[in-house]
């Protein structure tokens, strides 16, 4: 007996419920999910001004540094052989795996998770697991650092941890290795819609039934002055420099780019069977993925999101849900003045103007290839809490948004399914739908 | 420079770049069977050893120090060439 997508319970043949058992994160606003979860309620903004002297010339001079040093929570040596970015994604990745109750191969006793006599903690077939975690450019950091020993010091003297800490897939191949994980070890990169990509094809793998256990997720850390220079010449950045906590202010009228941020959001996705079966509680169901490209420009999005749309509606059919269940979307909004106008578009033309949007970029910055991630995190947190984020800094939403986006406090409804939207550079469009369980 | 603060110093740079406690650093220990020292480590090890003790580790020589003794002998040699 299979639950089917469209919750009727089937035969065989067809495709299984696909839930969510763990979540974990790093951000600007804190160093896990919950005091994450704390501060979008709270509307708090992580943005703070650069202060290091090597952003002194550069036109944006602020970011969204993460809350707590991940070389404050990894082992120093481990710490030392990864990129920021694989860092990371194996601090939120860890968090995940005990928050869905499994056992580290390595970390926790035979008790489970917390060591021996800790509260349990189960097993998954290492042929079973795999792990998808996507980047932006996860891996610049080293290759900008190294360019400038080769530089200085010569060839000698560049590091043999180079590759594996500079390529996209390491953050993925990090978790993969550090969990144990021998069913498959993917990347996705599709710019800012990397994250959401990762859960995406996480989602299939399970369907098809290539794995009954996938790690999936996004993370990116490039603060640094090269990207910062580079984002800045497309201006795709904020300049609001010393006002760095009113810079990101998706929708409104003042908007003036996005601020560059940095973190990791994982979740655990397997078979509602297997979660029921071991007695796991999961958040919520990961009801379907729209993928979709605009075909339309490598970096400016359609003005008219056609692209967009259709991915939140193939989402929405991927669910089998229908239009009026979608009471919320977590807005992919990055703060730029046609992206945003664009997104809602194509949140009117596929949806109506019936849901309740946020945009949580307007607290956390833009996360690039974790964005999709942490997001979803917050979509599948306001989905199973009933509460939906308030968007900061929207003062004076700005014509062609018309679109009932929280403003100020929170907003309490019942959100029996919702979507979160993603979308990148080179014209990658994905939206994902959870519902209730 | 003695083999004792030889070892001593390979000890410190074994400690930052692979977590090797220095009371492991002893002469009979492999680098890769005992200590649990990767190939990446290893490159990482060499070039640490030339900085601190003021010697070249050619890679073909690289290749034959397998053990804590090798590399302070090849060391204790290749300082008194210098």
């Amino acid at each position: 007996m299979t639950v089917g997508f469209d919750g009727t319970t089937t035969g065989a043949g067809r495709r299984p419920d696909v839930v969510v058992t763990g979540m974990g994160a790093t951000t600007p606003l804190g160093g896990d999910v919950a005091s994450t979860w704390t501060g979008l309620l709270e509307g708090r903004s992580g943005v703070t001004k650069l202060d290091a002297e090597w952003a002194a010339e550069l036109p944006a001079r602020l970011a969204a540094r993460l809350a707590v040093e991940p070389t404050h929570v990894l082992d120093r040596v481990e710490a030392r052989r990864l990129d920021r970015g694989e860092q990371v994604a194996l601090v939120a990745a860890r968090q995940a795996w005990a928050d869905a109750g499994f056992r580290h191969p390595r970390l926790d006793g035979p008790g489970g998770p917390g060591g021996p006599g800790g509260p349990g903690g189960d097993t998954v077939d290492p042929e079973r697991l795999a792990v998808v975690i996507g980047t932006g450019i996860s891996g610049a950091l080293t290759m900008l650092g190294q360019q400038d020993v080769l530089r200085e010091r010569g060839h000698r003297r560049v590091s043999p941890l180079t590759v594996p800490m500079l390529m996209p897939n390491g953050p993925a191949a990090t978790v993969g290795l550090d969990l144990g994980a021998k069913a498959a070890v993917r990347a996705t990169v599709s710019a800012c819609a990397s994250g959401a990509d990762a859960i995406a094809l996480g989602l299939d793998m399970i369907r098809a039934g290539s794995a009954d256990v996938v790690v999936v997720g996004g993370a990116e850390a490039c603060i640094h002055p090269l990207p910062i220079a580079a984002f800045g010449q497309m201006r795709a950045l904020s300049t609001r420099n010393d006002e760095p906590q009113s810079a990101s202010r998706p929708f409104d009228k003042q908007r003036d780019g996005f601020v560059l941020a940095e973190g990791a959001g994982v979740l655990v996705l397997e078979r509602a069977q297997d979660a029921a079966a071991r007695g796991a509680r999961p958040y919520a169901v990961l009801a379907g993925a729209g993928i979709t490209a605009d075909g339309y420009h490598i970096t400016a999005p359609d003005p008219e999101g056609t692209g967009a749309a259709r991915a939140i509606i193939a989402a929405i059919r991927d669910a089998g849900l229908s239009i009026q269940d979608v009471v919320h979307v977590n807005a992919h909004a990055t703060s730029t003045a046609v992206g945003d106008l664009a997104e809602a578009k194509a949140i009117r033309a596929a949806l109506g103007e019936h849901p309740v949007v946020t945009a949580p970029k307007s607290m956390l910055g833009h996360l690039i290839g974790a964005a999709g991630a942490v997001e979803t995190i917050a979509t599948i947190l306001a989905v199973r809490d009933d509460v939906i984020p308030a968007t900061r800094n929207l003062d004076d939403p700005d014509q062609g948004i018309e679109m009932d986006v929280v403003r100020m406090t929170p907003r309490h409804v019942t959100v029996p399914a919702a979507v979160n939207d993603a979308f990148g550079f080179g014209g990658h469009n994905v939206a994902l739908a959870v519902r209730k369980l | 420079m003695s083999s004792d603060d030889i070892r001593t110093g390979l000890a410190a740079i074994l400690e930052e770049v692979a977590g090797v406690l220095p009371a492991d650093v002893t002469p009979d220990k492999s680098f890769t069977d005992d200590l649990d020292v990767d190939s990446l480590s290893m490159v990482e090890i060499a070039l640490a050893a030339e900085e601190k003790f003021g010697v070249k580790i050619p890679d073909d020589e690289l290749a034959n120090l397998k053990t804590v003794g090798d590399a302070v002998s090849y060391i204790e040699k290749a300082q008194a060439v210098a």
